[in-house]
């Protein structure tokens, strides 16, 4: 089927739901009215108001009690409707989601997929652009996924709604319908901790995630650059081996994300390539990233947001190095 | 032993009717025919205003944009009715308040153009913030503020049927009831929050009555009456040194909750033709002209100068040239070495050159 990463997600919630009647979801306006980018369209009909909840404005009690529906042998799929707003439930998601089974030694797990549309470049309001996921990746206990690809969305979104653990799902607004993909009609999993390499490449590594996804792929057919290209599509667990093998093939190592740069993801790959991998690298590890300050309001996104000239250059960087 | 162990009830008050005949009994007594027609003409001016504000959208020239289309009476009346010391905390939708207070037309507008600019001081009035009711608690502490700097001001937040859910909703009520700040909390419920039903976002009765459970007065007033908004506002405000007060003011959203939303999804026309027959500004033109204090030529003339002024202003707000240093100054007192690092590496490698291409 042809599909943008809206109707893949779409679909995989479907079959999901079909193939496992524990699975319900629950957030502001994802059923009448299908969710404000229609990621839940069409399910109300289909699944009727017990698995596809209205709730009231509130998302630390759409957490919560997605908590206490996992606690009690459900698997919810909440929707928070834009991840600047997932904050007001921040709590809930890293006391309790993160650290129930760890608090029990297992006896509880939490099964559950939280969704949320994240990152920028959609000229929209405040709070409307964050990419939050070092923050749920640093605490530990929570799974962090970024699909860039209608494929692995359907396929992370099929796989986390298997697994027993907190899946914290991110999905990057500016490729809600960037393209379309053929992808298979049935279901089938993407491997969550795994990175795809996407192009293979001798010259330099370039790591990224998201929205830079396809930024990155452009700038590297244009540049003529042999580059290779990982999508990391799971932030947390990290897939370190696929990132090391790269880094010392090549030796060069090029790092592309939306968030900010301090205290990132780039940060933490970086350090891992550091720690491991130092004596086997060419040139320093460079970092493209937004800068180190509040995603700005609409007007000043495009001086924020990195960019292809931006990303050009850092590979020019560690290639002359 | 079985004894009653709280009391209470939440009025309704309707000044003004549909046909905009008054209720003497309830007519304030600082009220007027020409304090009347002044808020009629802002009302007039806010919906003016906001068919622009989405008519640019529309044209690519603002981003996504909350109209208040049918709110008009809520926020005028409301805002008629403090005083200039008074400060108000808004949502996103009080376009109608800042107008009233005086802010600048151009700085809505660049707003609404994409750009955060310097609010100025002497509106009173804190930033739009979008986070859906984590405004409330701000307000609290303001007016905590104001008692302890022995000030005569009170503090007015604004806050939708859908932000009476959030936590911070009633978290904010119960610390107002507990230090009994000088704090009124206008509930402006227009029925929906994006696609979900009023009914569907409380079992309770009223909203109002959220105020009992922290032990503070409420009351229930009809939005579309821009008399009986005022008034309940202005008696809020005159006893707000005794505490707080929450006004539950009834409304509807007559247009779309955002211009990235399509109403005729989730609800039917026929709610929102009974709702348009209820229009705020009908009920206060009916009552002056029969009056005889207003009649179409003034209507005309009266909507071609503020038509000219908000042209002017649009005019203003396009030629606003932004500063992209500007975010990267304005993040701390201070530029830390490693954000000025930042702000150097974008400006010396031409970074904003493709202007984000
Ligand atoms: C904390 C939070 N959650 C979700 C949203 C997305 N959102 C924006 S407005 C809105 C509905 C608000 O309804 P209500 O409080 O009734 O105000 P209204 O829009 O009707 O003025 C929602 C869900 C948000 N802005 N903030
Ligand atoms: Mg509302």
């Amino acid at each position: 089927m042809q599909a943008n990463m809206v109707t893949a997600i779409n679909n995989a919630l479907e079959l999901g739901m079909r193939s496992d009647e524990n699975i319900v979801l629950l957030g502001e306006d994802i059923g009448k009215d299908g969710g404000v980018f229609r990621v839940t369209e069409g399910l109300l009909d289909k699944f009727g108001e017990q698995r596809v909840m209205d709730t009231p404005l509130a998302e630390s009690g759409i957490l919560g009690a997605s908590v206490g529906m996992a606690l009690a042998g459900l698997h919810p799929v909440p929707e928070i409707q834009f991840a600047g707003f997932m904050f007001l439930g921040f709590g809930q998601l890293v006391n309790h989601a993160a650290r129930y089974r760890s608090r029990t030694r297992s006896s509880f797990p939490v099964p559950m997929v939280v969704r949320t549309p994240v990152s920028g470049g959609i000229r929209t309001l405040e709070h409307h652009s964050e990419s939050p996921e070092a923050y749920y990746s640093h605490m530990g206990g929570l799974i962090v996924v970024e699909p860039s690809t209608p494929y692995d969305a359907k396929g992370l979104m099929l796989r986390a709604m298997k697994m027993n653990d907190p899946v914290v799902f991110l999905e990057p607004t500016k490729l809600y319908r960037l393209f379309k993909q053929d992808i298979p009609e049935d279901a089938y999993e993407v491997e969550i901790g795994k990175a795809d390499i996407t192009r293979k490449g001798e010259a330099l590594t370039v790591i990224s995630y998201g929205t830079m996804m396809p930024i990155v792929k452009d700038v590297v057919a244009k540049k003529g650059v042999d580059a290779e290209i990982i999508d990391l599509r799971t932030i947390n667990p990290l897939d370190e081996k696929t990132i090391l093998e790269s880094a010392k093939k090549t030796g060069r190592v090029v790092i592309v994300h939306e968030a900010s740069l301090s205290f990132g993801v780039g940060a933490e790959v970086a350090a891992r390539i550091a720690e491991k991998a130092i004596f086997e690298l060419d040139a320093p590890i460079v970092r493209v990233a937004s800068p180190s300050l509040p995603y700005p309001f609409p007007g000043y996104e495009k001086y924020y947001l990195p960019n292809a000239m931006k990303i050009s250059q850092a590979i020019d960087r560690v290639m002359e190095a | 032993m079985e004894q009653r162990a709280f009391e209470g009830e939440i009025e309704y008050i309707q000044v003004m009717d549909e046909t905009g005949n008054v209720d003497q009994s309830l007519f304030p007594k600082d009220l007027d025919d020409q304090k009347i027609l002044e808020m009629y003409k802002y009302m007039l001016f806010a919906r003016a205003n906001d068919a622009k504000t989405l008519s640019l959208q529309r044209q690519g020239r603002a981003v996504t944009y909350a109209p208040l289309l049918g709110e008009e009476a809520t926020q005028i009346g409301s805002a008629y009715a403090m005083r200039k010391q008074d400060i108000f905390v808004p949502n996103f939708r009080q376009h109608g308040v800042f107008l009233m207070r005086g802010l600048p037309l151009e700085w809505m507008y660049l707003y609404w153009r994409g750009y955060e600019e310097q609010l100025p001081k002497d509106v009173n009035g804190e930033a739009i913030i979008v986070p859906v009711a984590t405004q409330m608690p701000h307000a609290v502490g303001m007016a905590y503020a104001q008692t302890y700097k022995k000030k005569d001001a009170v503090v007015i937040v604004y806050v939708g049927d859908g932000g009476t859910s959030e936590g911070d909703f009633y978290e904010a009520l119960n610390f107002a009831g507990v230090w009994k700040v000088p704090l009124v909390v206008i509930i402006e419920n227009n029925q929906w929050a994006i696609s979900l039903p009023r009914g569907k976002q409380s079992a309770a009765k009223t909203l109002a009555q959220k105020a009992f459970a922290a032990g503070i007065g409420g009351v229930q007033v009809d939005g579309n009456d821009v008399i009986a908004v005022y008034k309940a506002t202005k008696d809020a405000i005159d006893k707000a040194k005794t505490g707080p007060t929450v006004v539950e003011c009834v409304t509807y959203r007559l247009g779309m909750h955002t211009t990235a939303d399509d109403p005729t999804k989730y609800r039917p026309d026929a709610e929102v033709e009974i709702w348009e027959r209820r229009d705020p500004l009908a009920r206060v033109k009916a009552y002056l002209v029969r009056k005889g204090l207003w009649n179409d030529q003034m209507e005309k003339e009266t909507s071609e100068q503020q038509s000219k002024e908000i042209d002017d202003a649009v005019e203003r707000a396009e030629q606003f040239k932004e500063d992209p240093r500007s975010i990267f100054t304005n993040v701390y007192s201070f530029v830390p070495q490693t954000l000025q690092d930042e702000l150097d590496d974008a400006e010396k490698n031409n970074f904003w050159q493709e202007g984000g291409k």
